[in-house]
């Protein structure tokens, strides 16, 4: 039985034609694909990309220099260096992340007791030498001015699970 | 001797003898805030609470005293219950602020709130806070972490001896602060920053800058006195960020002065980090071989009398040893190691260490200053002296201008003579000092570094004699240096040889044209206008004195940025660990006059550290006993000579927090000296923001 059932099936096509009708039903399907960078897919409030230094809604930068981030971080790709400010509250004069070593973990964020440093949702950051890839502090208050809309939406979204 | 039974271990123990040490012995840890072992008791942080059987109520295991046939648990949920109540009342007003706290990774409070503590508090009212308080340039504060355990209090009134400190209010009001604000006055103040249990006082100069788990240390030794006291010297990639003291019992206990803590920041400043040719009267940067070039062109075609090396204050025992050999290697005798002209006698070596040992202060039952002030000298041997002193039974009288040592002393006046009537027995201590048991004399280097010092040296000595002062297991001659370096100096031989000159004669005949080459290692304390037309090479870590005159400067490493050995005015030898790198060029002392010794053709025999411990070991045997006091024979020879009283002993140390080229060229040591000298500390900077969200 076995033979004449392979027989039947190779002369009518039958493979052929159960794999044409895959193709076609899926050309009347929702597409799968997006038409990236005009389209983009969505984004969890958890995503976990280029990183921010967020400031209060006075102005004033929420990094204390706690150093936990620095600690936390498995690559060591964050460095930090203090001193007081002229206000005597403790601040920092440096915060560099080289995010080439960066392995996007989320553990900086989760370890900032003032929710200063952040992964925002930006993940188009990609750069043509890798010392653009060393973000200071600057940069890092540059990224949460900009983002910082998203970020608050996002921590928002976020806070009912933590 | 009381017994008692900890959690079913029996253990026996001294009578009085707290529970809390009983329970230590015992090998339970009891967790503690108030409790010091070196501070009275107060017993007002209630943490080391334990149930006792048969009492009513559990007892704080710091005040009671252990009594024979108790019975003590410290593992029950009684106790347990009882630590995390207490607990819970300690942190109602402590700010939970630990991320902008400098005490955070290596507080007491943080460590036993996650051991004994409940995980989560009751408290929903508004917390206290408290103003901060201004203590100078060295300890800041944030009061409104205080938890009131009173150890500064303690430490400031009883170690250091200056009652500044005080708590006002009660219970809940209660602050610790300074009486009118003033800064501490005591040397040795620093040590509150250590002692206190969470972040109400830190340090200032220290503020914010590291973490301590991005820090690594190296065990080192103090140099700032001649105490040697043990330190730890904490650093992160190139830089020194701290020195904190280590426990030693044999020297510094667990204080460190403050100078020896602060000056950390002078290693990073007026570094000299390239060697330096003079040309056309001006100082310009070189290299190596032009500037060992220069020395060759100097040194060909002197004979040895013309050459002349003083080592200084700063200097390590192994670069002192590669310059006696290259000394010799020039056939020169013109060496000296006691740059302040200290008429100290090299031969016998009881005659130039603190031979009772420090820890020998605390057996002594007299004791005569001569010419010192060991407040200002050597600050933790004085908190010693106190910490005797209020044991009882110990009489102190001094000869010199009058101070304040933080503790009573009879003053015999500031009469040089009166050490020669002690020493005949005309004078009425000579009876004390001889009818104490253990009696001691410490001499400093301003009753020797004067012009009849060899004279006052020899009646010291006679004083020694004739009292009993040295007798089976007691030798209570004690000398007490100021320079990190000078023991090593007269351990080596560093002294002027076969008819060779002193520092004094170096410099009349540089003067005079005899002497025309000078090698100055890390000699900065002596008048560097004294050289006449000498050609003077400068080797040292910063651009100091002896730099400014220098004809070379050679660079070289301080003592946190090298592998070095100290002896310690008890002749105690220690070995210090390298942290950090020197900068720039700069390089450690042995090696420097090492390369040195090739470009003049003198070459010295040892290429290795190891190498050149063991040629030192030649020159001083005793070298090899790291750590230990070797006691050295009593035969020591004067020379008579007398005494000129018409002027009085000067103490070796006036300006306290300058003394050497790194503490000044700290700035928190120029604060110091400020703070010292006008006695007031300038307007209270702007108070730290609560940023406690």
């Amino acid at each position: 039985m076995g033979f004449l059932d392979r027989t039947g099936r190779t002369l009518f096509l039958a493979e052929l034609a159960s794999g044409m009708a895959l193709t076609f039903r899926y050309m009347f399907k929702k597409r799968a694909t997006v038409n990236y960078p005009y389209q983009k897919g969505p984004l969890s409030p958890r995503f976990r990309g280029e990183h921010a230094l967020r400031r209060y809604p006075s102005g004033e930068e929420r990094c204390i220099a706690c150093k936990l981030c620095e600690a936390i971080c498995p690559a060591q790709a964050i460095t930090i260096e203090a001193e007081p400010r002229d206000d005597g509250s403790r601040r920092t004069t440096r915060y560099d992340i080289d995010m080439t070593k960066c392995i996007y973990c989320g553990f900086c964020q989760e370890a900032c007791p003032v929710d200063a440093i952040v992964e925002g949702p930006n993940f188009e950051y990609s750069a043509e030498t890798r010392e653009e890839l060393f973000y200071d502090k600057n940069k890092l208050l540059a990224n949460g001015d900009r983002w910082e809309y998203e970020i608050a939406r996002n921590l928002e979204a976020d806070a009912p699970y933590r | 001797m009381p017994t008692l039974k900890i959690d079913g271990i029996e253990v026996t123990v001294e009578p009085g003898t707290t529970v809390l040490q009983a329970c230590e012995i015992a090998g339970k840890e009891i967790p503690r805030f108030c409790y010091h072992e070196r501070l009275s008791i107060a017993g007002n942080c209630r943490m080391c609470l334990v149930e006792q059987e048969k009492a009513p109520k559990p007892i704080a295991s710091c005040a009671m005293p252990a009594a024979d046939g108790m019975v003590i648990k410290t593992d029950t949920p009684l106790v347990k219950k009882a630590r995390e109540g207490v607990m819970e009342f300690l942190l109602i007003n402590h700010p939970l602020d630990c991320p902008i706290c400098d005490q955070g990774g290596e507080c007491d409070l943080q460590d036993q709130a996650m051991g004994y503590g409940r995980g989560g508090s009751r408290y929903q009212e508004n917390k206290r806070a408290v103003t901060e308080k201004e203590m100078g340039p060295l300890v800041a504060t944030s009061m409104t972490r205080c938890i009131h355990c009173t150890r500064c209090i303690r430490f400031v009134t009883e170690v250091a001896g200056v009652a500044e400190l005080g708590a006002t209010g009660r219970g809940e009001d209660m602050e610790v602060t300074t009486y009118l604000g003033a800064a501490l006055s005591s040397e040795i103040s620093a040590n509150v920053i250590d002692l206190c249990p969470v972040g109400a006082l830190t340090s200032k100069p220290y503020a914010f800058t590291a973490r301590p788990w991005e820090l690594r240390k190296a065990e080192s030794v103090d140099v700032m006195d001649a105490l040697g006291s043990n330190i730890r010297i904490d650093y992160r990639g190139r830089e020194v960020m701290r020195v904190l003291p280590r426990l030693n019992e044999a020297v510094n206990e667990e204080w460190l002065s403050d100078k020896g803590r602060f000056s950390c920041d002078g290693l990073s400043k007026r570094r000299l980090d390239k060697p330096y040719v003079r040309k056309n009267g001006k100082l310009q940067a070189a290299t190596w071989p032009e500037a060992f070039a220069a020395i060759a062109a100097k040194v060909q075609g002197l004979n040895g009398g013309e050459i002349a090396a003083i080592a200084g204050d700063l200097a390590c025992a192994e670069g002192m040893t590669a310059l006696k050999d290259l000394m010799s290697g020039l056939g020169s005798a013109n060496i000296d190691c006691r740059q302040d002209g200290a008429k100290l006698p090299a031969g016998s070596r009881a005659g130039y260490v603190f031979n009772s040992g420090v820890a020998g202060i605390d057996q002594a039952d007299a004791i005569l200053l001569i010419g010192t002030d060991p407040r200002k000298e050597a600050p933790v041997l004085n908190a010693r002296i106190r910490k005797r002193l209020l044991k009882g039974g110990l009489r102190i009288a001094a000869i010199g201008p009058k101070v304040d040592l933080t503790y009573p002393v009879e003053w015999l006046g500031n009469d040089a003579t009166a050490v020669a009537g002690i020493c005949n027995g005309a004078h009425a201590f000579a009876e004390v000092l001889k009818s104490a048991k253990n009696p001691m004399l410490i001499l400093g280097q301003g009753a020797l570094a004067r012009l009849d010092g060899a004279a006052v040296y020899s009646a010291a000595k006679a004083i020694a004699d004739n009292c009993g002062l040295v007798k089976d297991g007691w030798n209570g001659f004690n000398v007490l240096h100021t320079a990190a370096g000078r023991v090593a100096g007269l351990d080596l031989g560093l002294v002027p040889g076969q008819g060779g000159l002193d520092v004094a004669g170096i410099q009349s005949a540089a003067q005079s044209g005899q002497v025309k080459f000078v090698y100055l290692l890390q000699a900065d304390e002596l008048d560097t206008s004294k050289f006449g037309s000498a050609f003077v090479v400068y080797q040292g870590s910063h651009g100091d004195a002896g730099a400014h005159r220098a004809d070379v400067i050679l660079p070289a490493a301080a003592y946190t940025e090298k592998d070095a050995t100290w002896v310690n005015t008890e002749g105690r030898v220690q070995l210090a660990r390298r942290a950090v790198a020197p900068p720039g060029d700069a390089r450690e002392d042995w090696s420097i006059i090492r390369a040195l010794s090739e470009a003049l053709g003198k070459k010295l025999p040892y290429d290795s550290l190891g190498q050149l411990r063991r040629r030192m070991l030649e020159l001083a045997p005793h070298f090899a006993a790291v750590d230990r006091l070797t006691p050295a024979a009593w035969n020591v020879a004067t020379a008579p000579g007398t005494i000129d009283g018409s002027w009085g002993f000067v103490y070796a140390v006036t300006d306290h927090y300058r003394t050497n080229p790194i503490a000044r060229a700290s700035g928190t040591m120029a604060e110091c000296a400020e703070v010292a000298r006008t006695g007031s500390v300038k307007a209270p900077e702007k108070m730290l923001v609560a940023t406690n969200g």
